[in-house]
């Protein structure tokens, strides 16, 4: 993954637009967050697989970046993004990884559903 | 003491690297006396959160990355059969409860262990580490009681010391403490900054913090009808 630049991402967003796609969106503290912090409130949310279509993807110039899906009866939105790839089976990977390296959020686009 | 001899040893964790942590010495051990060890993994980590950045990884290639992480380690452990289980990282409370202690069951059926490692329940911190410890207790549990393996859990939560008191068995792994550096050194992907941090120390004039590599420790995990019985403290 290499780190967002902006204008291809959005190319790559476009061409995903109108079409069935499968969507991996996660975001975490990671499991272990309140051990080692109790004051943490630990929260995160994960879905693999959900089948959308959206009719406009934006990601907008902020550090980390926000990258917004328009459906046309909902959104689905991510907030952090800071790397991204189309990898070799063409699925747009987007990620952002903390100053640790640790991955706090992963918003990812295919045509065919991902690996179990 | 020396460590006793056993009939076949199953270790049961739900995350590669889990293992290396908790029981690599005493596989090794269990293997220099000649022991057959299994190790069932039940998930390939695909979750895990250390990608780095730059990124040597994504959500997608983690889990294949793992997967031979984890061969390495089970070499450097010399654990020989190594059971890949196919769940998935952070979803093990969610499966059907009776399903996952049909997993253990019909494991301890095939493989007759007479002792089993895994994760001690409620002082096991992470979901998956629950889940797995309730599913292996239920299914030793349900095994009439004399003919029952002994089941020792590894428990870690902050408040463990003060609730369960010192650990039942601590065992001396300095001997083979090499083989353990080189296991947690192979889950790379999970360890790395962890090494890092720890050979820092040691360059510092440090011994590291924690004693990963001289002990390992472990609780008896009763069952309810075994509550009255005396759990003797012991040092391998």
């Amino acid at each position: 993954m290499k780190e967002v630049h902006i204008e291809t991402l959005q190319e790559l967003l476009n061409s995903f637009a109108n079409k069935d796609v499968f969507i991996h969106l996660e975001t975490t503290n990671g499991a272990y967050a309140s051990h080692f912090d109790t004051k943490v409130f630990n929260a995160g949310a994960f879905i693999r697989n959900a089948k959308i279509r959206y009719e406009l993807g934006k990601v907008i110039d902020d550090m980390p970046h926000r990258i917004g899906l328009k459906m046309e009866h909902g959104w689905v939105y991510a907030q952090g993004i800071t790397h991204y790839e189309l990898d070799e089976h063409g699925r747009l990977l987007m990620a952002g990884l903390d100053y640790t390296g640790k991955l706090a959020i992963a918003l990812e686009i295919s045509e065919t559903p991902f690996s179990y | 003491m020396t460590l006793p001899s056993e009939r076949h040893v199953l270790i049961i964790f739900p995350h590669p690297d889990d293992e290396a942590f908790s029981v690599a010495g005493i596989a090794r051990l269990y293997h220099q006396m000649g022991v057959p060890v299994t190790y069932a993994c039940l998930t390939l980590g695909e979750m895990g959160r250390n990608l780095g950045n730059p990124p040597f990884a994504t959500r997608e290639s983690l889990p294949e990355i793992r997967r031979k992480e984890l061969i390495a380690a089970c070499e450097a452990m010399a654990i020989p059969d190594l059971r890949m289980m196919g769940l998935r990282d952070k979803t093990i409370e969610f499966e059907d409860d009776e399903k996952m202690v049909q997993l253990v069951t019909a494991l301890i059926e095939e493989l007759n262990p007479s002792v089993i490692y895994s994760f001690y329940p409620h002082y096991a911190v992470h979901p998956d580490h629950e889940a797995t410890a309730r599913a292996v207790k239920e299914a030793v549990r349900r095994i009439d009681k004399e003919k029952r393996p002994r089941l020792l859990g590894c428990a870690f939560a902050n408040n463990t010391l003060a609730e369960l008191g010192e650990p039942h068995v601590v065992v001396d792994i300095k001997s083979v403490g090499h083989h353990k550096l080189r296991a947690l050194q192979a889950h790379a992907s999970q360890t790395g900054w962890m090494m890092a941090e720890t050979a820092k120390r040691v360059d510092d004039g440090e011994t590291p913090a924690d004693s990963w590599l001289s002990i390992e420790k472990f609780y008896v995990v009763q069952q309810d009808d075994e509550l009255g019985e005396p759990i003797q403290r012991v040092h391998y």
